[in-house]
């Protein structure tokens, strides 16, 4: 048996509070992009960027948090290949919660959209106006999306799996009453 | 007899030397473009298209006329949807009217290079009074009229139904122009 600390409330908060958050940013895109032009459409549009604009501002919290907090050690039941696959993940999760915000904001930036935060707060825009580097820019923010919603199935298939047929605590770790004695 | 006739064409063309009257508005140096903003965010678009017909002289600034006919349909709103968009019934309707005409009733000189023109615009079948606030410089053989105003588009029901309010697209929409015209002979 293997003995782990706890990750701290403000992890799992975050960690949850980012999950529906994503979950939600990525059904709105979808649904939004193929919409018909009319106000909603553009309402869609300017809550996504918003709600954009916290995800990476919670990240920003989050990787400061993680950097500072030694999360709980996997346990020891698990083989070294398959631990080194957890870390490799959650790297790429990382990695990808980084870029997907990144490239959204410069894909506006390129479409001739400025980002205005709550549509007060004025994003400076990194490129001009370019259509061809837009166009580009739409297909980047979708390909790094499509691989997020891969790279999360794994993540929410190897929880359960740990779950279900490990029978460890990995999932139940990041539940918030759970609590190592 | 003789030296009268030469001294009055010799005045006349000093005369003619000093009204300068610009009338040639050179198309590829001149200008129609317009911002607005769309939930907080600042956009700007231009029209491609336009006939103008324009008479100054800064001698007599008061007996200028300007007219401007934009062609609706050759509008560049930054965005291939949008372009199509606003060509509907909703906001140009440009089968019904292709065209915004803009004809000045009065032109007061400011001072300075500053003049004030006032005019009738008619976009949609709606036909509003606006006051125009331009500045003028000459450069070489050209004069260069630089200027904006706002029009609200609820004053022309451009953005009817569905746009009608203004929580999405904001009611404000400011015209800026730039006019090249070359002096006439």
């Amino acid at each position: 048996m293997t003995t782990t600390a706890n990750y701290t409330s403000t992890a799992k908060a975050i960690h949850w509070l980012m999950a529906l958050l994503l979950i939600g940013l990525l059904a709105l895109g979808f649904y939004m992009h193929d919409l018909p032009l009319s106000p909603e459409k553009l309402k869609l549009y300017s809550w996504h960027k918003w709600a954009g604009v916290t995800a990476f501002l919670l990240l920003a919290v989050r990787l400061l948090w993680r950097l500072t907090h030694r999360p709980p050690a996997l346990p020891d039941s698990m083989p070294k290949i398959m631990q080194f696959a957890a870390h490799a993940g959650h790297l790429a999760l990382y990695l990808l919660m980084i870029a997907i915000p990144l490239s959204g904001w410069l894909m506006s930036s390129a479409k001739g959209f400025q980002t205005v935060y709550f549509g007060i707060l004025p994003i400076p825009d990194l490129l001009d106006k370019n259509k061809e580097l837009g166009d580009l820019l739409a297909l980047v923010h979708k390909s790094l999306n499509l691989l997020f919603i891969a790279v999360l199935a794994g993540h929410i298939g190897a929880a359960l799996k740990h779950h279900f047929i490990d029978k460890d605590d990995i999932l139940k770790r990041m539940l918030p009453k759970h609590s190592n004695k | 007899m003789k030296r009268f006739a030469l001294a009055l064409t010799l005045a006349a063309s000093l005369t003619a030397a000093h009204a300068v009257e610009y009338t040639q508005v050179q198309a590829d140096k001149s200008a129609i473009n317009f911002t607005y903003k769309q939930m907080g965010v600042a956009l700007d678009g231009k029209f491609k298209k336009f006939a103008s017909q324009l008479s100054f002289d800064p001698a007599k600034a008061t007996a200028a006329k300007a007219s401007f006919e934009v062609d609706l349909a050759s509008i560049d709103t930054g965005a291939a949807e949008g372009d199509q968009e606003v060509a509907g019934k909703p906001w140009f309707n440009t089968k019904a009217f292709p065209t915004a005409k803009f004809v000045s009733t009065g032109v007061k000189a400011l001072g300075g290079n500053k003049y004030e023109v006032t005019g009738q615009l008619t976009i949609k079948g709606k036909t509003q009074d606006v006051v125009v606030p331009a500045s003028f410089a000459a450069q070489g053989n050209s004069g260069v009229f630089d200027g904006s105003f706002t029009i609200r588009r609820a004053d022309f029901s451009i953005g009817e139904g569905s746009w009608a309010k203004f929580d999405i697209v904001a009611n404000d929409v400011q015209i800026k122009f730039r006019i090249t015209a070359n002096a006439g002979k």
